[in-house]
């Protein structure tokens, strides 16, 4: 099959993929200038600006949204698929109900979530903290892992289940060596989309971080209201030549556009 | 487990253990923050004393009576509504662009459009104020090609909010298009050209109705993203142009007003909902009539 697209039509496509990727790339280019001053390198490229990313506070900020998310996406994955199995394999008073409770933080706006929170933190005399923090991350990336749980549930042979049985494996058996392995990727998938979730957070996050718990958005946005200089610039294009490297690895492993909307494998 | 779930449905304890820390979480994270900023936006708040427990509806009466307010609800949904428009009219178009090309083309530009989603809000808003700023490229290119005298300003405007937030999230709406064009069947859109419609009239007639319910979530999507997106205007929009997200921000971080902060976000939470509500309502109605089943 063959492109249909006409004239007009490859001309617009082009314009709209000029609108997406021109801003990340001026960002790319700027970060690489070796002045002082935010410009576009001609001819001199510098890796000064990337160099300094390296004795700047971006880099304990970067630590904190890495551990943050790694934390927080393995605790929604543990707290999502025990949920999901119930909802995919039980029929009982209330499924439906509590399947849409799950997915209600997708209809609450961030910034709604980190002013209950810093309001819930306060009252209940918390003061800002990790464990804070992670719950109000595992919340809202919750989710995104209980919806790509679903689907892997949702895609599996029960049939295979029956043969383990059948053939004298006890349910942890059966749970361990065949339910497991066969909804692996559809979980890390989610895991994954849950991680970029958390790491990329920022509208809740502001309300709640604290100098020890700055994570990276927290930081970019504090240092963004200050000044824009080469630095800001740098530490984007690092973000950006991290996330391409993410979503390379996605496409291979499930396509991106299946994962983003929460098919799974 | 498995023996259980297929057997006579008895209810068990069994799902509502297995559900139990997820809701305990969402109980204690979500239930009760909410409830606790609904009530505090009832509280009343004064310099000298600081947050006092009396109830009463003065936030509201002042937000609703300020002409401060007004403006900055009407930018916000005004905002919202031009995201939605033109991520509609782009993003659209985009997606069945998309879908007619060949297998390897649209694989990489799916990940070149959908892609920017996985990167960072701040970084993708930084690009358009690197690029349009009053220091920005294309404003000291132009200024040193002597086109200009004073800067384009772009920084600190709607447009530039605007444009800024269509970047961010018209992804999303072409996302939700593709994945409707995917499970369209192909061979209505042949069917359509063999009976003579002409390509235009079988997109329009044929085409379009199917994918309808992709393009209408897709805008729900956007609007809701739209209207309560701090990043983005905060950084365009900055002090001078705030929408409701970036006043409750202030009120909270920088005034120390809560009550008045938490009135405005659940006053934002409330329209928002409301609107996805009436919104699903009409949708459900307009095609429970159209297609039957």
């Amino acid at each position: 099959m063959t492109t249909r697209n006409g004239w007009l039509a490859i001309l617009f496509h082009t314009l709209f993929v000029g609108f997406i990727v021109a801003p990340l790339l001026m960002v790319v280019w700027v970060a690489f200038t070796p002045e002082g001053y935010l410009a576009l390198p001609l001819t001199r490229f510098s890796l000064r600006w990337f160099i300094a990313i390296l004795d700047s506070d971006f880099i304990p900020a970067f630590w904190n949204s890495l551990l943050l998310g790694v934390m927080s996406a393995t605790l929604s994955l543990a707290l999502s698929v025990p949920a999901a199995v119930a909802v995919v394999r039980h029929r009982f008073p209330g499924r439906d109900a509590i399947a849409a409770f799950f997915l209600a933080p997708l209809m609450v706006p961030h910034l709604i979530i980190g002013v209950s929170m810093l309001r819930f933190v306060s009252v209940m005399g918390f003061g800002g903290s990790w464990i804070t923090l992670t719950a109000s991350h595992v919340l809202i990336i919750f989710p995104f892992a209980f919806r790509l749980a679903l689907a892997a549930l949702v895609g599996f042979e029960r049939p295979v289940e029956w043969a383990a049985i059948s053939l004298g494996a006890d349910t942890r058996t059966v749970w361990r060596r065949v339910t497991l392995p066969i909804i692996m990727p559809g979980l890390a998938g989610g895991w994954i989309l849950a991680f970029l979730q958390s790491f990329d957070e920022l509208t809740m996050t502001i309300f709640m971080a604290t100098p020890g718990t700055t994570t990276l958005p927290v930081r970019m946005y504090q240092y963004l209201s200050d000044n824009i200089d080469p630095l800001i610039a740098s530490v984007s294009a690092a973000l950006i030549i991290f996330s391409v490297a993410v979503m390379a690895l996605i496409e291979r492993l499930w396509g991106l556009d299946r994962l983003l909307s929460g098919k799974g494998r | 487990m498995a023996e259980r779930a297929l057997a006579v449905p008895r209810v068990s304890a069994l799902p509502y253990l297995l559900s139990a820390p997820g809701l305990i979480l969402y109980a204690v994270c979500l239930v009760a923050p909410l409830a606790m900023t609904a009530l505090l936006s009832f509280y009343t708040f004064t310099m000298a004393t600081g947050i006092s427990t009396s109830m009463s509806l003065a936030n509201y009466a002042e937000i609703l009576a300020d002409d401060y307010f007004h403006t900055i609800f009407a930018r916000t949904f005004g905002m919202a509504l031009a995201v939605t428009l033109i991520s509609v009219l782009i993003g659209t178009p985009e997606a069945w662009i998309l879908h007619r090309m060949n297998r390897r083309w649209r694989a990489a530009f799916l990940l070149v459009i959908l892609g920017p989603l996985l990167i960072p809000v701040v970084v993708r808003t930084l690009g358009w104020a690197l690029f349009l700023g009053r220091n920005g490229i294309v404003n000291r290119t132009l200024t040193e090609l002597g086109l200009v005298t004073t800067p384009i300003e772009f920084m600190y405007t709607f447009t530039g909010m605007v444009v800024a937030l269509t970047h961010v999230l018209c992804p999303f709406l072409v996302l939700a298009v593709w994945a409707n064009l995917q499970r369209m069947d192909p061979a209505t859109e042949a069917a359509a050209l063999s009976l003579g419609a002409s390509r235009t009239r079988a997109v329009l007639r044929v085409v379009l109705p199917q994918i309808m319910p992709g393009v209408l979530s897709g805008c729900l999507i956007v609007f809701t993203l739209a209207a309560s997106a701090f990043a983005t205007p905060a950084i365009i929009g900055g002090r001078r142009l705030k929408v409701a997200a970036t006043a409750t921000y202030d009120e909270f971080l920088n005034s120390q007003n809560w009550p008045l902060g938490a009135a405005i976000a659940v006053l934002l939470l409330v329209s928002i909902l409301t609107i996805v509500l009436v919104w699903n309502r009409a949708v459900e109605r307009r095609f429970a009539a159209s297609f039957q089943g």
